[in-house]
């Protein structure tokens, strides 16, 4: 069952439910924070549209900085505007911030402990077409390991623009996650978000598996709980957007409430979201545990579906990571 | 900017030789650190913590203050005792570095030592750090005051990719408030920079991208003085400072010799180079002897 609680799309489960890319939830939250803080900044890489920065452009053009194709250069410069009291906002493909200037971000960054925000479109394979060299599927392990580092991996646009705006105010470095192909509107104005917190979006009190997502697979995690609901088989979905820090309260209760859990990424299995939760309920409640998610291999051109398909991330994988859970109870 | 009086330049030397001992004596303390650099650029660094800068070492956070963006964070030892020497804080600390727990880290940490403008040691994103500030001022122009950003770059850190990056971006931003200064001494770790990777023509590259170049005896403070202040007066764009130095100045056996890059004196060693460096090479007698 759906979690009334969370206010989630009415529509969700329709065969039209509205689909939107989860980028442009950043473009409309850069403006909205924009509007509100005169020192925010955009700067960015020679993606200014498909990173949807350029309303952000448009709006507050003495406010951008057009950097060129030279993502080092735009950490770095960030920082420095930062270190004069702007909240600058970088976009470019994750593959290249943070994949290109990981180094640039650790340092000038979150070492130099200077506020950015860091947006990294098309990540994961749903990038499609593009092939292997754009599809980052390290960046949230990447990230993950910096220290004063939050990493966000909002599951649709509303999330990501309330990620967006939330990012101004947290004072450290962030990382968000976003995608570039339509996905499916899970969210409404009116559900809840805090940075930090995941959300239970279906399911309550004990269940048979809970399963832990996050970015736009929290929808399929959605459908297959559905599906396992026909079976007789309850699960619960925990969205976790805040991938560090992780909540570590949520998914551990999941895991007491289940007693199995699988997790759920367009991501590396190393170092994403799977790994979080391992690392969390090793020491708070260890459960059987399995992981969706890419397996030590690079991507390829394809669309969005087959790619995900050919890299275990569907619908039907889901489904059975979580038989194989219970199983292993 | 004061003009610069007979005066003040004998002044200048004195401090230049208090911070080349205090390098001496805080590398020989360390154990470890690099010695050819900090010596090279103690000229440099009094002619701007003691006449160019406007700052305040009593309110190192004044908001209007210039700011001194270090790139090649492994010539700290010149600039933590310089920083000492002008105020802010003990010169009795300078012999912590690189020990456990000191705010002198081996390679600037503003964690530890706040009053530093940026951390800084993996080479070549220092100058984009202050492509940065030099931004963010630019658009406080009208409620801030009128300030410069300094960038102190090593010659072998134009071997990252980065540095250039930087360059483009502020010649295209017309960075007037941003003065590079690159301590141009020909040295790395592995040789001579034209060796390892040659940068030549160095002043052609600058200006072929925009810049305004000087290039002067890192050594000479009228020299170093009167470039900062026509650096200063270019206001349409970016300005670089090459200076040319020579690498462990002040100390005989160390200058021009790679191979003391990234290395400190042994306690033989440091004698003869306080020694030198107390007496003027011979020239005066020391207060030891």
């Amino acid at each position: 069952m759906i979690n009334l609680s969370q206010k989630l799309n009415p529509k969700l489960f329709d065969k039209k439910v509205d689909q939107v890319p989860i980028r442009n939830g950043f473009g409309d939250g850069l403006l909205a924070t924009g509007e509100k803080n005169p020192d925010v900044v955009g700067l960015c890489a020679d993606l200014t549209e498909s990173t949807k920065m350029n309303l952000f452009r448009e709006k507050f053009p003495e406010r951008f900085f057009e950097i060129g194709v030279a993502e080092q250069n735009l950490a770095s410069v960030a920082s420095g505007l930062s270190a004069m009291g702007k909240i600058p906002y970088i976009t470019s493909y994750a593959m290249f911030s943070p994949g290109r200037n990981w180094e640039q971000i650790r340092t000038t960054i979150c070492y130099n402990n200077r506020h950015v925000i860091i947006a990294g479109s098309h990540a994961g394979v749903s990038v499609g077409p593009d092939g292997g060299t754009h599809q980052a599927i390290e960046d949230m392990a990447i990230t993950r390991v910096l220290p004063r580092m939050t990493v966000i991996s909002p599951c649709d646009h509303i999330e990501a623009r309330k990620a967006t705006i939330a990012a101004a105010d947290l004072g450290n470095a962030v990382y968000i996650r976003l995608a570039r192909e339509k996905t499916p509107v899970i969210t409404t104005d009116e559900t809840p978000f805090e940075v930090g917190k995941a959300q239970v979006y279906y399911g309550s009190g004990s269940c048979d598996v809970g399963i832990i997502a996050t970015g736009a697979l929290v929808y399929k995690a959605l459908k297959v709980a559905e599906e396992l609901k026909k079976q007789k088989i309850r699960a619960k979905v925990l969205n976790v957007s805040t991938i560090k820090p992780i909540d570590t309260e949520k998914v551990t209760d999941v895991a007491k409430s289940c007693g199995a859990v699988v997790t759920v990424e367009e991501h590396q299995i190393s170092g994403g979201l799977g790994s979080a939760v391992a690392e969390a309920l090793s020491q708070h409640f260890p459960v059987p545990h399995e992981f969706i998610g890419v397996r030590d291999q690079f991507g390829q051109s394809g669309t969005p579906d087959e790619l995900l398909e050919h890299y275990g991330m569907g619908e039907s994988h889901i489904l059975e990571a979580c038989k194989k859970a219970i199983g292993r109870k | 900017m004061q003009s610069l009086t007979d005066e003040k330049i004998k002044f200048l030397e004195e401090k230049a030789r208090e911070i080349r001992i205090s390098i001496i004596e805080m590398l020989v303390s360390a154990g470890s650190g690099h010695s050819a650099g900090p010596l090279g650029m103690a000229d440099v660094f009094a002619a701007l913590y003691f006449h160019i800068l406007r700052h305040d070492p009593k309110v190192p956070t004044w908001p209007s203050r210039d700011r001194l963006v270090l790139s090649n964070g492994h010539i700290c030892p010149v600039l933590y005792a310089t920083m000492a020497h002008a105020g802010y804080f003990p010169v009795e600390e300078l012999l912590t570095l690189r020990k456990f727990k000191s705010r002198l880290q081996g390679h600037p940490h503003r964690d530890f030592l706040p009053m530093l403008e940026s951390s800084s040691g993996p080479l070549g994103s220092g100058l984009s750090q202050a492509v940065g500030m030099a931004l963010g001022d630019r658009m406080d122009k009208g409620k801030a005051n009128e300030k410069f950003i300094y960038c102190l770059m090593s010659d072998g850190e134009l071997d990252e990719g980065q540095s250039w990056e930087a360059v483009v971006s502020a010649a295209k931003y017309r960075l007037g408030n941003l003065i590079a200064i690159i301590d141009r001494n020909n040295i790395q770790i592995d040789g001579y920079t034209e060796d390892v990777m040659p940068l030549e023509p160095l002043s052609h590259k600058f200006e072929s991208f925009g810049w305004h170049v000087e290039e002067i005896d890192g050594h000479n403070f009228p020299a170093i003085i009167e470039a900062v202040g026509r650096a200063q007066a270019v206001f349409d764009g970016p300005s670089v400072i090459i200076a040319r130095t020579i690498p462990g100045k002040g100390v005989s056996f160390m200058e021009r010799d790679f191979h003391w890059h990234g290395i400190p004196p042994d306690k033989e060693q440091a004698k003869k180079a306080l020694h030198e460096l107390r007496t003027l090479g011979g020239q005066i007698r020391s207060e030891h002897q």
